[in-house]
């Protein structure tokens, strides 16, 4: 199921490929007043093709942990490596180029541009990474056919169901090739049609090889996963796995 | 700022790719852009308008105003009709010595009096011959104002004083009038036929520097005139005229001394027409109509840019969503920043264009109207689209600023 495994400096533990995402002690504490600590210091490893569900009640931490994987926060303690890149110290520079093209991201509310069609949406996350211009048009249209949208290229958002909406919004976080795909309640805001469709389409990518981290309060969407972890009052459990608590 | 510790290369927007985001922001609310743009096109329009009537105004006057111009006044004659018997015309108000009264103010070159021939009579070859004068202006002169037209001759000469106190039956010549009555050598002292009477031509000219109302066909001289054809009418077109070459810059004084020169005991008889002064109307056009219209554009231009800061703050407040999901995308602070920043200069480039035109087809317009050449000096309309985006890049500071500091985390929080 895993990518062949390559041992890089970081290591490869027991069990599969290269390290994508290596939390030690990573913890996130909101300035007050009053101080919320959203996270307590927590260890995450999460390998090359590995799907992992993040569940918790509201207000446990996990959209916290999700932006703080994703660069977009930055912890309070402890490191993060990603990829095997120590992220502690990295400028705006660094974040936003590991942001565009080693991250994937699928939000709840899906953050699509309404004046722009599903292509131009798409084509939006290879503004900002290099991509020529010849191949975008390509590259998109290739994201969309993968998320069983190659029908509706032109469609503007509005014109399109949740779901699809949803999987354009995959679409445009796929089609730069990203190490890990960060999806924050993707099924949220859809019914269960579409969510289903949704979710076929995350088993897909998992089966492709990509790695996915996938927040979700709904224990039939984490029961997809191959690997599950709870968060519960900002405290980081693994099944199977001891507590970390800092 | 820490230096890159990555492999790759780091996230960058291309030229190309800005540009194509902030249009694409600018032209989704074409209606909204539209009315930003307004103060920008009106200020624009306003400086563009302005400096090109200015110039086409000036360039009017110094295309009128030429040295002969400079140098020329005329007089006509209000003769006043106090105590007369109604239906008796009053005497001419010129002395009958007005040469001489005129060239005696300082400054004068030469200057004298000329009217109409009165009636019309018939001009022809021959005693007998048909009338060969249709179009050609019979005028009479004294020497003082032939001298005054600076004829150019191009056969014998002008009048000179002896004709006009011997009352001498001569005639000057167009060229034109020349070739019409078959004057071509004056030895064989030729004639012409006013009302069947022979006048000996003395001098045909080509053309003449002041012109007395219209180019003069025939002009003969004035006490012979008086003789034959009477006096004519006191005032008026057709009435008597002083026509008087100055030296330059005397005009003005030569036209303020004329009236007591000629008439010390009623000057006011006299409606003097000196030249146009050209400093008071380059002047005049200079100070009140540009500085008042510039102050104008100068202030539609302040709107346009609050307009334009306005609209571009607030589109960076409505899209902070959008600002959020383009940082997750990796987009840097500074690709956000230039993005708005970009769309605000667009905006006021865009203004700055449809400015100039509206300014240009303004002048055009006016021009048009009036007859005028217009001007339009590329040094002034030229960069006025730039004076636009100069606007609206001042404009999009701090838009820009707000956008760069937005926090993609809250902005992603807020859709
Ligand atoms: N910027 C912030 N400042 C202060 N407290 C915050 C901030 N962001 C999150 N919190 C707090 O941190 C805790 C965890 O929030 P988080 O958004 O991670 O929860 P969540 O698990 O994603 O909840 P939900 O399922 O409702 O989305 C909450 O108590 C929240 O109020
Ligand atoms: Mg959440």
């Amino acid at each position: 199921m895993t990518a062949p495994t390559s041992a890089t400096a970081t290591g490869s533990g027991p069990g599969g490929g290269p390290l994508v995402i290596r939390l030690a002690g990573v913890g996130r504490t909101f300035a007050g007043p009053p101080p919320v600590t959203a996270l307590h210091p927590s260890d995450l490893e999460i390998r090359r093709g590995e799907y992992v569900a993040v569940t918790g009640p509201s207000g446990s931490g996990k959209s916290t942990l999700l932006h703080l994987l994703g660069l977009l926060d930055t912890p309070s303690t402890g490191s993060y490596e990603l990829d095997g890149i120590d992220t502690a110290g990295l400028g705006d520079r660094d974040r936003s180029t590991l942001r565009g093209q080693r991250i994937g991201f699928v939000f709840q509310s899906f953050h699509l541009l309404a004046h722009r069609t599903a292509e131009e949406n798409v084509l939006l996350a290879q503004l900002y990474n290099r991509t020529p211009r010849a191949r975008r048009r390509a590259a998109a249209r290739e994201a969309l056919a993968r998320v069983g949208l190659a029908h509706r290229t032109r469609a503007l958002p509005g014109t399109l169901s949740g779901g699809e909406r949803q999987r354009v919004a995959i679409a445009r976080a796929l089609v730069n090739g990203p190490s890990l795909l960060l999806c924050d309640e993707p099924t949220g805001n859809l019914d269960s049609a579409n969510a289903e469709a949704v979710l076929t389409r995350f088993d897909d990518l998992h089966a492709q090889g990509h790695t996915l981290v996938v927040i979700t309060h709904d224990p039939a969407v984490a029961a997809r996963a191959e690997r599950s972890v709870r968060i519960g009052d900002g405290r980081l459990r693994e099944p199977g796995r001891p507590a970390v608590d800092g | 700022m820490a230096r890159s510790v990555l492999p790759g290369p780091a996230s960058r927007l291309g030229l190309r790719d800005l540009v194509a985001e902030a249009l694409s922001g600018t032209l989704q609310r074409p209606g909204r852009t539209a009315l930003t743009m307004l103060g920008t096109v009106l200020g624009i329009g306003a400086f563009v308008a302005v400096l090109g009537l200015t110039a086409t105004a000036s360039g009017q006057i110094g295309e009128r105003f030429d040295l002969t111009r400079a140098t020329t006044v005329t007089a006509g004659d209000h003769p006043s009709g106090d105590g007369l018997p109604p239906g008796v015309e009053p005497p001419t108000s010129f002395p009958p010595d007005t040469d001489a009264r005129l060239a005696r103010i300082d400054g004068v070159r030469a200057g004298g009096l000329w009217w109409p021939v009165p009636g019309a009579p018939p001009l022809a070859a021959t005693p007998t011959g048909p009338d060969a004068g249709q179009g050609l202006a019979l005028l009479a002169a004294t020497p003082g104002a032939v001298a005054a037209m600076e004829p150019t001759m191009v056969a014998g000469v002008p009048l000179d004083p002896y004709v006009q106190e011997s009352r001498q039956p001569v005639a000057l010549l167009s060229s034109a009038a020349a070739e019409r009555l078959g004057v071509s050598r004056l030895d064989a002292q030729p004639a012409v036929f006013v009302a069947g009477i022979p006048y000996t031509v003395i001098g045909v000219y080509s053309e003449v520097r002041r012109q007395p109302g219209a180019l003069p066909g025939v002009i003969v001289p004035a006490s012979t005139a008086l003789e034959r054809f009477g006096s004519p009418p006191p005032g008026g077109e057709r009435g008597t005229q002083a026509l008087v070459a100055t030296r330059v810059g005397a005009a003005g004084a030569v036209a303020r001394q004329l009236p007591l020169a000629l008439r010390p005991d009623a000057p006011e008889a006299f409606t003097v027409v000196p030249p146009p002064d050209p400093h008071g109307l380059r002047d005049g056009v200079a100070s009140d109509l540009t500085g008042l219209f510039l102050a104008l554009a100068a202030i539609c231009l302040l709107v346009g840019a609050v307009g334009i800061a306005n609209t571009t703050l607030v589109a960076v407040l409505e899209r902070t969503e959008e600002i959020g999901l383009r940082r997750s995308l990796g987009a840097r602070s500074r690709h956000v920043a230039g993005q708005f920043l970009t769309e605000s200069t667009a905006l006021g480039t865009l203004g700055g264009l449809i400015g100039t035109g509206l300014g240009v087809v303004t002048v055009l317009a006016v021009a048009a109207a009036r007859d005028w050449t217009a001007v339009l000096q590329p040094a002034a309309t030229l960069p006025a689209p730039l004076i636009g985006s100069v606007v609206g890049l001042l404009a999009g500071l701090y838009p820009a600023l707000r956008a760069a500091r937005t926090d993609p985390l809250k902005a992603l929080r807020s859709g």
